[in-house]
């Protein structure tokens, strides 16, 4: 009997030490828990740790840190060995600290005293034309300050990417008839059916898939990119964003945190490249494998921010973007760099992504948000067509690549998409005095 | 009557019920599964696809012997799919006779358009209602296809095993059916509904594992093409693919090798009958030639050391 109390009292132990882990283990799992080792009993350790892996684990990748755990926690005690040991538990696991210094976060003494509301505060202070000369301003050369109130400016930003139609219905003003609602609603009637009830289809928004570059040349803009990636997180339905320089890193979970100091901060403890060289091949690869499948379903649309200097190969590039591409609904290049009139995509890097880039647009100052939030909100329920052409593109580019790089060059223009938009010639720049 | 002596009382027994249904199940799986029997919870099975989560409720359904009730998720599955449907056809055919015999009073009407005679029972209401002893085994197919919505209705069946139709009132369950939900994790299950259930991650099995799988589904195929066969595909899992092959494809390779009648593995018709096992064409592109012969060897080596060990 007592044997079975000491039992009991570590399996809360165990169960309190998961649940610091992360896990989500409830007072209900651990009375299943117990219930379970009744039922299977505890002569054999692999035994008790299946029967506790069913009942307390319902994540894959629970699965990993629980196997440590029970490794740990299971087993006979050394005798220089205590509990303050498991305090330990999991810390390796943590990602190790940036090698470079994360981009400052604004919550530097000055912007701390302002408050949760200076953003505001300084709107109102500020005069229209202050306003907009910072509009105008490129990201890279804004202090702390302005970054407070460009804040303020991006969150006033509406995202809305368009719908998608579901395969549910629902009652509405569609095409069928509700025959249910219909045969209920006309028994008042005597059966007779007079009122026709109709039902449509569900529209649902689409879901949206962030993937930022943090490497060293895209310094200056991170910063901000991270705000405004913060800020569309709040807004969108479904959303999941990736960070990366040479590796790919998911950053969903952080900047659910509704405090973007904080989500920021976690952020840049979370990234282990940062500010490192880019391999955008190996990241898009990376998506392409363990992502792609999991966050694109219902017709997502993906932003990757970058400005296309690439240490990788293009060979790899152009692959694996062009399968992104087949794989999404939209894919939107925003490069930083388009921002500047004499930017010319030359890079190699860019120049083996754009014949697989829907839409190549400047995300460099503030009026450039606000287009690109327009550009979204219009976009069309159809995806742009471009398989076949994109396919010969990459046939063509490739060879020809090898043999007259020039041509390429001068012909990139000429592409049908993406849809290029330059803040000289481009739409919607004229809205700057509204 | 008691139906509990079907269940088979301890993990061994029901491994060893598996095992006569040709199924291998680790030890892990026969736990869970042996849980989720008597604690008369759902058993949330996930896993790539092939590794054999659908064919554990068929398997399970069949050594217990009873009924399987499947119901394949997808986009938009509603409750007039999953759960319910009045007859409608049959409604307005009942108002016309009744009309026509000019006995329609409103009120009996409405209460027998919306009986039971009208009502075409779903598979999750089927598996609720079955009064045929033991309760039947209900597979929730692919989880991950239906939306967000579906999980939602979910929730009321899984944790109190009832349904509500407005029109008649509450179905409860006299003995909740075994519910086995398998997710091809293209998308995360709701926590939600997560909670409710037990969990067993089914990944692919190892060599040992899978060459039994293989001799005891295709026991005529000839043993050294078996031992082969696992061992390239175990060499193939290690190779950078979009799309791994699972242990079914595993089977229709073997199948197939053996409808060709082939002793051993070749080079050449790996090339070509890649096609069973990888269904990407740049997967298919990236190990035909070279890696397949250099993988060939790879795993005839480990079978020799195997065997070395082993004699």
């Amino acid at each position: 009997m007592s044997a079975d109390g000491h039992l009991l009292h570590n399996l809360m132990l165990f169960g309190r030490l998961l649940r610091e882990l992360g896990l989500d283990v409830h007072s209900g799992r651990m009375i299943d828990a117990a219930g379970a080792l009744r039922l299977v009993g505890v002569r054999r350790r692999s035994d008790f740790y299946h029967a506790l892996r069913t009942v307390l684990v319902h994540r894959q990748q629970d699965i990993a840190p629980f196997d440590e755990a029970f490794q740990l926690f299971w087993r006979p005690p050394k005798s220089d060995w205590t509990t303050m040991d498991l305090r330990s538990l999991g810390e390796e696991r943590r990602y190790r600290q940036p090698q470079f210094d994360p981009p400052p976060t604004a919550s530097d003494p000055l912007g701390r005293q302002e408050g949760p509301d200076g953003g505001d505060k300084v709107e109102m202070t500020r005069t229209y034309s202050a306003r907009e000369v910072l509009r105008e301003k490129d990201f890279a050369e804004f202090t702390a300050d302005e970054v407070d109130e460009a804040r303020a400016l991006i969150a006033e930003l509406r995202w809305d990417l368009g719908r998608r139609r579901t395969r549910r219905w629902m009652p509405g003003a569609g095409p069928l008839i509700d025959l249910r609602r219909a045969i209920r609603k006309n028994m008042a009637v005597g059966g007779e059916l007079l009122d026709l009830p109709r039902r449509q289809r569900k529209e649902k928004r689409r879901p949206l898939v962030l993937i930022c570059d943090v490497s060293g040349s895209m310094e200056r803009y991170t910063r901000i990119l991270l705000h405004f990636i913060h800020t569309v997180f709040g807004d969108v339905g479904r959303i999941e964003a990736f960070l990366f320089a040479t590796r790919l890193t998911r950053v969903t979970g952080y900047l659910k945190d509704r405090d973007i100091d904080r989500a920021v901060t976690e952020v840049a403890h979370a990234v282990p490249d940062w500010a490192g060289g880019t391999r955008i091949g190996d990241v898009l690869k990376a998506f392409n494998f363990h992502w792609a499948r999991r966050v694109l379903g219902w017709g997502g649309v993906v932003l990757i921010i970058s400005d296309g200097w690439d240490r990788g190969q293009p060979d790899m590039l152009r692959f694996e973007i062009a399968r992104l591409q087949r794989g999404c609904h939209r894919l939107v290049w925003l490069n930083p760099l388009l921002g500047s009139p004499s930017y010319e995509p030359l890079s190699r890097g860019m120049q083996s992504a754009l014949p697989f880039v829907d839409d190549f647009l400047p995300v460099h100052n503030l009026i450039s948000l606000e287009g690109l939030a327009e550009h979204l909100n219009a976009l069309p329920s159809r995806r742009p067509s471009r398989r076949q052409q994109t396919r010969l593109l990459a046939r063509s580019a490739s060879q020809e690549q090898q043999e007259a790089p020039e041509a390429v060059q001068r012909s990139w223009r000429l592409d049908a998409n993406p849809s290029f938009r330059h803040p000289r010639w481009g739409g919607g720049r004229e809205r700057q005095g509204s | 009557m008691k139906q509990t002596t079907t269940v088979p009382a301890t993990v061994d027994e029901l491994q060893q019920a598996m095992r006569e249904q040709l199924y291998v199940a680790d030890r892990g799986l026969a736990i869970s599964i042996h849980l989720a029997l008597s604690l008369k919870r759902p058993l949330l099975l996930e896993g790539e696809a092939g590794v054999g989560k659908t064919e554990v409720a068929k398997v399970l359904a069949s050594s217990l012997d009873t009924d399987l009730i499947r119901l394949q998720c997808y986009e938009g599955l509603d409750v007039n799919h999953a759960v319910y449907e009045w007859n409608y056809a049959r409604q307005l055919l009942e108002i016309r006779l009744l009309e026509a015999s000019g006995g329609l009073d409103r009120g009996a009407a409405a209460r027998d358009l919306f009986s039971e005679e009208f009502l075409i029972k779903r598979p999750l209401l089927r598996a609720l209602e079955h009064d045929g002893g033991r309760p039947p085994v209900l597979l929730i197919d692919e989880v991950d296809r239906a939306d967000e919505e579906f999980e939602g209705f979910l929730l009321e069946i899984l944790s109190d095993f009832q349904v509500t139709i407005p029109e008649m009132g509450t179905i409860r369950s006299e003995e909740p059916p075994f519910v086995v939900i398998t997710s091809n994790r293209t998308r995360e299950v709701h926590d939600a509904l997560k909670r409710r259930c037990l969990y067993y991650w089914i990944d692919y099995p190892d060599f040992q594992k899978e060459y039994q799988i293989v001799t005891t589904r295709i026991p005529g195929a000839p043993r050294k093409l078996s031992e082969e066969v696992t061992a390239f595909v175990q060499e193939l899992r290690t190779a950078e693919l979009y799309k791994v092959a699972g242990v079914a494809e595993t089977l229709d390779w073997t199948a197939a090798l053996v409808a060709l009648d082939q002793t051993e593995l070749d080079p050449s018709v790996i090339d070509d009958t890649l096609g069973i096992m990888l269904k990407y064409r740049e997967d298919i592109e990236s190990v035909r030639g070279e890696p397949v012969r250099a993988m060939l060897n790879r795993a005839r080596n480990r079978g020799t050391r195997r065997g070395r060990a082993r004699g």
